[in-house]
């Protein structure tokens, strides 16, 4: 399968090294090149500088062919735009983002959007851990 | 009418106080406390502070009952989200958002938003005007049509001079409208009208079109 994720912080990192691992191809973007330090070593993919919601950046990412597209920037409104761009411009068939803002979440993902907020289920996880 | 402005900067501020004065009722949406301060003294409680890509700031801002909604912060994706937000959560009639990238234009109208205003377009069209020898001048687009009017001056050395508007061979979709001839009324060029140096030619086209319509007139 070929991933694009867009955002290279510790989440989207870790991410492009499970999958590269798993053996998919894997392209990964960020606007500073210094945050590809977080990247495995034996990382096997592509590393590119560019901004994921600018259309010439994801497109030489492979966007077009790419099967799965995740935008894991710190902005929810940053993720909100690529996520849209890849899923209703270039028709990338599995696309998911992170929305910290639960509302923010709830209304994009009755838009057609697949977005996980970490701030709910990160919430409800230490709630559990509290309540034992 | 009312109207909800998200982005204080100096674009949403000067917004904000014309369409005061033109007797709308007014809200500002703004992030930083200092500049609402600055735009609240200025404008009076036109103003609140507030994310304006928060349900529950635009909930407390009424956004339910805005007859338009538009964002103008400097962000291309903080202005999609607003609107975005305004129209689905709110059913704002209008939602017309400020983009800085050019190409975000088709993006937004794709993803719903009603109008785009692209700053960078502008100051480039009027920067096109204003420099004589630009071979090609947008003058209008027309709007959810794809067609734009521009103006075209045939430059002394083209070897269209001399040649009829039949012997051009124009691109599909572009039609000339109007020449306009030193020392001359305007006119409205037809099949039999023979090309001078320095006619200004105003026609209208496609984006698709434009380059193929410049090269015909000015022959290169």
């Amino acid at each position: 399968m070929k991933v694009v994720i867009m955002g290279c912080g510790r989440v989207g990192a870790r991410l492009a090294g499970l999958l590269d691992i798993e053996g998919h191809s894997v392209t990964i973007l960020d606007i500073d090149a210094y945050s590809f330090r977080r990247l495995p070593p034996d990382f096997s993919g592509t590393a590119l500088v560019g901004d994921g919601t600018d259309e010439e950046a994801l497109k030489k990412a492979g966007i077009e062919e790419a099967d799965a597209f995740a935008a894991l920037t710190q902005g929810d409104n940053r993720n909100i735009m690529a996520a849209q761009i890849a899923k209703h411009i270039f028709n990338v068939p599995k696309v998911v983002c992170r929305i910290y803002d639960p509302l923010r979440r709830e209304l994009f993902n009755s838009l057609g959007i697949e977005a996980l907020s970490p701030t709910t289920t990160f919430a409800q996880m230490l709630k559990d851990r509290i309540e034992g | 009418m009312y109207i909800v402005i998200i982005g204080g900067g100096k674009v949403g501020f000067y917004l904000a106080k014309a369409l005061l004065d033109e007797g709308h009722e007014v809200l500002v949406v703004e992030k930083d406390a200092s500049r609402t301060e600055f735009i609240h003294n200025e404008l009076g409680s036109a103003c609140t502070r507030g994310d304006g890509c928060e349900v529950t700031t635009l909930t407390e801002v009424g956004t339910g009952r805005a007859n338009m909604f538009i964002a103008v912060t400097g962000d291309d994706d903080d202005n999609l989200v607003a609107c975005q937000v305004a129209k689905h959560k709110f059913n704002v009639p209008q939602t017309i958002a400020r983009i800085s990238n050019p190409k975000n234009e088709t993006i937004f109208k794709k993803l719903g938003i009603d109008v785009t205003i692209s700053s960078t377009n502008i100051i480039l069209e009027y920067i096109e005007q204003e420099v004589p020898t630009h071979p090609l001048t947008h003058l209008l687009n027309i709007r959810d049509k794809g067609l734009e009017i521009v103006e075209v001056k045939v430059p002394p050395d083209s070897p269209t001079i001399g040649k009829m508007v039949k012997e051009l061979s124009l691109p599909v979709g572009s039609v000339l409208l109007l020449l306009i001839r030193r020392q001359e009324k305007p006119q409205v060029p037809t099949a039999e009208t023979i090309l001078q140096a320095e006619d200004q030619i105003i026609a209208v086209t496609t984006p698709e079109a434009e380059e193929a319509l410049r090269t015909t007139l000015r022959g290169f």
